[in-house]
């Protein structure tokens, strides 16, 4: 079989589960709330609706903790901010007073702001400075509603805000939660699967994969901080009408922990698994009253516990991927019929070129004037022994060093030093040494984190799943499926990432590489840990890509490959250029063959 | 009022930079910030109120069982807390765990012991007014401790392995040193230490399980002002960050001096990440 010409046969495509599907387990939870007043019982009413306005709090939290993957503990602080506007805002304390609903609008505001004041340290700061800070805004923001007592009451508190009819009973005030969590639920599951969500997670499991396709961490970050912080603000003024009076008191530090909690119970880059732990914390302390005064005890030994004994939460247990099988011999091969599709027709890009670039590290001089051009439609090869610079020329072109001296450009335009993010704009794409990827991600979710630059819709558009958005991820998909079918990987699209095998690995940085239809390409040892099958077949996507225009730069250690594909090779040692040619010259080059090559 | 201002300025900053060190110890040879350095700080006050008072011992034994008791309490941070989640150090786990563990302390030391302040005998009842034992106990016992750990990691062969391992790890490993129990031994130290400054601040602090978490935020400060595993730093930093917030505690009033506190920390962290005395951290490509 020429596994290299064919054409891909019509085959029925993995589905691939989105964060909301199976959806029947959240109906579940809605139909049980909304068969609240069946019961008759007022108490457990309130239970049910402390569960709903504890959840609209949890599920901004979810997309920090959960899928960014910052550690966020604080998250009371935002409940309170929320709480406090809502009541002073309705009670008139410092303007004229404002209907509940105007009230708790403002509140989503105030935490929108406050979100991102709290979570700015993250986007500097290592995790324990950051999870230090939120702990410190905590205790921060109870001090000041004890000392501010002109407008919230000092310790003595202040009345929530009263809903108009007909939300002012029990039932009615848990249908309006209820509707407003399972508004959150649908929100906050848009991002999770738009491609915001997906970065976040690339962020958090990948951060140097996210930079080189072109994910600037801040500005998501404060996208999602804005978002969770309304969320939880709001969940502050439902709170606070809960409650019907607040004191500072009511804002202990057990509810940051609960939240926090309920997330990693629940297991990271999931909505239901958080969503059951919340039900779960909340339920806690009800079911084993006696047990009240030590809940602080119960929710940090379970944290212990999870961490330490299911750090997957519930979302792994329930996870029907980590348990079907994949298929046993698998074969990976890559279509270049696809690569048609996929790269197409396009411009043909300038040569990028590298001239007198001089890093040194402490005393070493990595790269000492090194010289290079990668011609558009031709695979360069950059061979050399151990330590003679050939990573770092790479990390050199994608930004993630500077250069002491030299200059680099593509055609005419010069390429600006540093910037690992811009780099994706530029059509530069790479993969890198030691496959990048997002284990607990679906393959298909992994190679979509390297097209997300050409999302058109904004971050609201993808809250709303607004047409624009569902078509950027109709297209993203597309194409995705498109590079996975040009490297041989379209079977498991569906699957674990973490359950592939390395080789497949290696092709799925390809697939992510090629979403972004680069104008060059940096391969970084592709052929590590490959058989020498697998390595032939390489060899030919390899060159099928270069032949749709992209210029390759192809590090690598196996010669017998280098020789087969490159049109021009170059030959490093202790950071300069040895030699550079045609594999033909390389091969006969006298200093190349007894320093390198041997024999 | 200048001069109380600086008695019991450098007495909480000393209390605060003994908790710097102790973060640093625990952290110089496993890399990992531990939620429990405040919480031993809490215990030094505690165990020692409970063995002099509740127990009536003199205070050298009573000073010799709350280290050995914190110590302990060290190791087992180390054993359930620390060495599990080494292995992926990148995830971060160590921020879950040790809080909480920590957490798993106060609390426990709220049940047993008691929700309330309790005093803390005077230990060597020498001086008064600004000159009283609770302002320069504190600052006596950092110097002390801080010139007993420079001889210990430059002059004993346990302290420079050490500073070995918090060096390079793998190349300390492939010389051949037990890490683990060095490790051990560290948190062991860190434990005593923490233990050291909750006992010298004892007359100031009191034995009150709410000073776990307000000495791990206020110990933790000046480690990030001082730079990570920087000792010298550290005490800097404490110094600073207590005359910093008595000043403030005089000038606006004990609430807001802990948001001046706070919003200062921030600015300067955003300003220098790495500290004022530390390294920059090296890319990870």
């Amino acid at each position: 079989m020429d596994a290299m010409t064919g054409t891909a046969p019509p085959r029925t495509r993995p589905k691939v589960a989105g964060p909301l599907s199976p959806l029947w387990p959240f109906l579940l939870l809605l139909a049980i709330g909304l068969a609240m007043p069946l019961t008759g019982n007022a108490y457990w009413g309130l239970i049910a609706t402390r569960m709903a306005v504890y959840w609209v709090l949890v599920a901004g939290l979810n997309l920090i903790v959960g899928y960014a993957g910052q550690l966020a503990i604080g998250y009371v602080a935002l409940l309170t901010i929320g709480a406090y506007t809502t009541s002073v805002l309705a009670a008139g304390n410092v303007f004229p007073p404002l209907p509940a609903f105007a009230a708790l609008g403002a509140a989503g505001v105030a935490g929108a702001v406050a979100g991102v004041v709290v979570g700015l340290p993250a986007l500097r700061l290592r995790t324990f400075y950051f999870a230090m800070t939120t702990l410190g805004f905590a205790t921060i923001v109870t001090q000041i509603t004890l000392a501010w007592q002109d407008v919230t009451g000092g310790g003595i508190g202040i009345a929530g805000p009263e809903m108009p009819e007909p939300l002012d009973t029990t039932w009615g005030f848990l249908y309006f939660c209820l509707g407003f969590a399972a508004v959150c639920t649908w929100l906050t599951a848009n991002i999770a699967r738009s491609r915001f969500g997906r970065a976040l997670v690339a962020v958090r499991d990948a951060e140097v994969a996210a930079e080189a396709s072109g994910i600037r961490k801040p500005r998501l970050l404060v996208l999602v901080f804005i978002l969770a912080g309304a969320l939880a603000a709001m969940a502050g003024g439902l709170f606070a009408t809960l409650q019907t009076y607040i004191t500072p008191d009511a804002f202990t530090f057990d509810l940051s922990l609960l939240f926090f909690i309920a997330i990693l119970i629940g297991g990271r880059g999931s909505i239901l698994g958080p969503l059951l732990g919340t039900v779960i914390l909340t339920l806690l302390p009800e079911i084993a009253a006696p047990l009240a005064a030590w809940s602080t005890f119960l929710y940090a030994a379970l944290l212990l516990v999870i961490v330490l004994a299911m750090p997957g939460g519930i979302a792994a247990l329930i996870d029907p991927r980590s348990r079907r099988k994949l298929p046993e011999n698998r074969v990976i091969t890559p279509r270049t019929a696809a690569l048609d599709a996929l790269l197409g027709q396009r411009k043909v890009p300038e040569p990028m070129r590298l001239s007198g670039i001089v890093l040194a590290f402490g005393g070493v001089r990595a790269i000492d004037g090194l010289d290079l051009e990668v011609a558009p439609g031709q695979v360069h090869g950059l061979i050399g022994p151990n330590g003679s610079g050939k990573t770092t020329t790479l990390n050199v072109i994608s930004g993630y060093y500077r250069p002491e001296a030299g200059s680099m450009a593509i055609g005419t335009n010069p390429l600006r030093a540093g910037d690992p993010e811009g780099r994706a704009t530029l059509r530069i794409a790479r993969t890198f040494q030691t496959p990048r990827l997002i284990g607990e991600a679906s393959v298909l979710e992994n190679v979509m984190i390297g097209g997300t630059i050409d999302g058109t819709a904004g971050f609201a558009e993808a809250l709303f799943a607004l047409p624009r958005h569902r078509r950027d991820e109709r297209e993203l998909e597309a194409r995705a499926r498109l590079a996975l079918e040009a490297v041989g990987l379209a079977d498991l699209a569906a699957a674990r990432a973490d359950r592939l095998q390395h080789s497949e690995l290696r092709f799925m940085e390809i697939a992510r590489a090629l979403m972004l239809r680069p104008a060059f390409l940096m391969l970084d040892e592709p052929a590590a840990g490959l058989s020498a099958e697998e390595i032939r077949r390489l060899g030919a996507l390899v060159r099928g890509i270069s032949r749709h225009g992209t210029g390759v730069l192809l590090v690598e250690h196996h010669a017998d490959l280098i020789f087969d594909i490159c049109d021009q090779v170059t030959v490093l040692n202790l950071g300069k250029v040895l030699a550079a040619g045609t594999p033909a010259e390389i091969r006969v080059h006298k200093e190349v063959v007894s320093a390198y090559l041997g024999a | 009022m200048l001069a109380s201002i600086i008695a019991s300025g450098l007495a909480v900053g000393a209390v605060y930079a003994l908790i710097g060190i102790t973060y640093n110890t625990m952290f110089a040879t496993s890399r990992v910030m531990s939620f429990t350095a405040g919480q031993l700080g809490m215990l030094g006050g505690v165990f020692g109120s409970m063995f002099m008072l509740r127990l009536g011992l003199p205070v050298l034994p009573a000073l010799a069982l709350t280290l050995i008791c914190c110590a302990l309490i060290g190791v087992v941070t180390e054993i359930v807390a620390v060495r599990p989640v080494l292995k992926s150090l990148e995830q971060h786990l160590y921020v879950l765990t040790t809080l909480a563990l920590a957490l798993l302390i106060q609390h426990t030391t709220a049940m047993e012991w008691s929700t309330e302040p309790q005093p803390f005998p005077r230990l060597v009842n020498f001086g008064s007014g600004i000159w009283d034992e609770k302002y320069w106990l504190p600052v006596v016992v950092c110097i002390a401790t801080i010139i007993g750990l420079e001889y210990l990691y430059r002059r004993t062969l346990v302290g420079r392995a050490f500073v070995a391992i918090a060096e390079d790890n793998f190349a300390a490993r492939a010389l051949g040193l037990p890490e683990r129990n060095l490790r051990m031994a560290s948190y062991a130290l860190a434990g005593a230490i923490g233990a050291l400054a909750g006992f010298a601040g004892g007359q100031l602090l009191l034995a009150f399980f709410a000073n776990g978490s307000l000495l791990n935020f206020y110990g933790f400060i000046p480690v990030a002002l001082g730079g990570l595993g920087n000792n010298r730093g550290a005490v800097i930093g404490g110094f600073v960050l207590g005359l910093f917030q008595q000043a403030a505690n005089f000038m606006v009033g004990g609430i807001f001096s802990s948001v001046a506190v706070f919003t200062l920390f921030i600015i300067v962290l955003l300003a220098a990440p790495q500290g004022m005395f530390g390294a920059q951290a090296a890319r990870r490509v």
